[in-house]
């Protein structure tokens, strides 16, 4: 969709009950959305652990994007409400690293939320363009290849 | 159990040397349950140092082990494959497992990946605090099981100081006065009488700053 957006890798972990809907809802109404997003079908966020985030970007992700249920919205009541707390561990992981926290974001969406989702990842899309690709891909990049994930 | 709390991955950097190949050790019980040290841990510390190394240019391989406990010989050896193709271990296990494999590879550098903080419990869901000081001559009898050596910062015997306001300590107002709770607690047990004994000064030479301490039972040893 976006020719900035070559060669890098946005993974979106998207929750079966909400996001993951809205996604394919976006399929149905023939919605654009930038192609470098790989969605991830979770049972729930709240099943997500901090590991999951960085061995997304350890793969090769540039970004990533955890799509929850709308606070008060959970399928398991507060699933979304833990994920939100992992997110913010994660990040402060990630900056001291040495990789900028904005790549990972946690995002709510309902069902319904098919416009929502896609503004929330070209958002993405933005902040990783703006950022350059993860300087863990730098070296891969040269070369030019697919990400593993 | 032992609480401890994980070292920033800059100073976990900043300890380890360049190149080297690093065994991240967890610890499977107290550092576990404190979420400090056990297999999670490890693995979200193996994946931040990989992350680091690559963004950094560091040079590490890092791998990954936990093991059941690290303060014991029995379980230590669980680990020696691992330990032995490693250049270093990283332990995230309390100050007692590290020097229990440190003891153990005389030859390999053993590094702390956590701050070992205290003697405590899980008071709320992720909030420890501590509760005992091991001063080596347990007194919380007397108290109505509120330590006074731990929970009072002043480490009164004899309080409360004139600090307390309402029942928050004034060194700490986030946290209780002890001798409230210690007063509380007497009170609903029916034992109030014994605030009007008044404690000696107490003997310290039992606690750490006796000397490291040892224990001997001359019935196990072989």
């Amino acid at each position: 969709m976006n020719s900035t957006n070559k060669g890098t890798t946005i993974v979106a972990f998207c929750c079966i009950y909400c996001a993951y809907a809205a996604a394919d809802l976006a399929g149905s109404m023939r919605l654009q959305y930038p192609s470098n997003v790989r969605i991830v079908r979770t049972p729930c966020t709240g099943r997500l652990e901090v590991e999951y985030f960085l061995r997304a970007f350890e793969n090769g992700a540039d970004g990533v994007l955890v799509a929850g249920c709308e606070e008060g919205s959970c399928h398991f009541k507060e699933g979304n409400l833990i994920a939100k707390r992992r997110v913010a561990y994660a990040r402060k992981f990630l900056a001291e690293s040495g990789l900028e926290p904005e790549r990972l974001k946690m995002v709510n969406v309902s069902a319904a939320g098919a416009r929502q989702l896609i503004e929330h990842i070209k958002e993405m899309a933005e902040t990783v363009v703006k950022l350059g690709p993860s300087p863990l891909n730098k070296a891969k990049r040269s070369a030019p290849q697919e990400a593993k994930l | 159990m032992i609480v401890a709390e994980r070292k920033s991955i800059n100073e976990l950097v900043d300890m380890l040397p360049n190149g080297s190949k690093i065994l991240v050790l967890g610890c499977g019980t107290c550092v576990t349950v404190c979420l400090a040290g056990g297999e999670r841990e490890v693995s979200i510390i193996a994946s931040a140092l990989r992350i680091a190394s690559r963004a950094r240019g560091l040079g590490y391989t890092v791998s990954e082990l936990t093991i059941e406990r690290q303060c014991d010989n029995i379980f230590i050896e669980q680990a020696a494959e691992a330990i032995e193709k490693a250049d270093v271990v990283l332990s995230l296990g309390c100050g007692a497992g590290v020097q229990a494999i440190a003891e153990r590879y005389l030859k390999k550098p053993v590094y702390a990946g956590l701050n070992t903080k205290f003697l405590g419990i899980l008071e709320e869901r992720g909030m420890w605090t501590e509760k005992c000081a091991q001063c080596g001559s347990c007194v919380l009898h007397q108290y109505g099981g509120i330590c006074p050596v731990t929970r009072c910062a002043k480490h009164l015997m004899n309080g409360p100081c004139g600090g307390s306001r309402e029942d928050r300590c004034e060194v700490r107002p986030d946290r209780p006065c002890a001798w409230q709770l210690i007063y509380q607690r007497l009170k609903g047990i029916g034992q109030l009488d014994r605030l009007e004994k008044i404690e000696p000064p107490k003997q310290w030479s039992a606690s750490l700053s006796g000397g490291p301490r040892v224990i001997v039972r001359e019935d196990h040893r072989i």
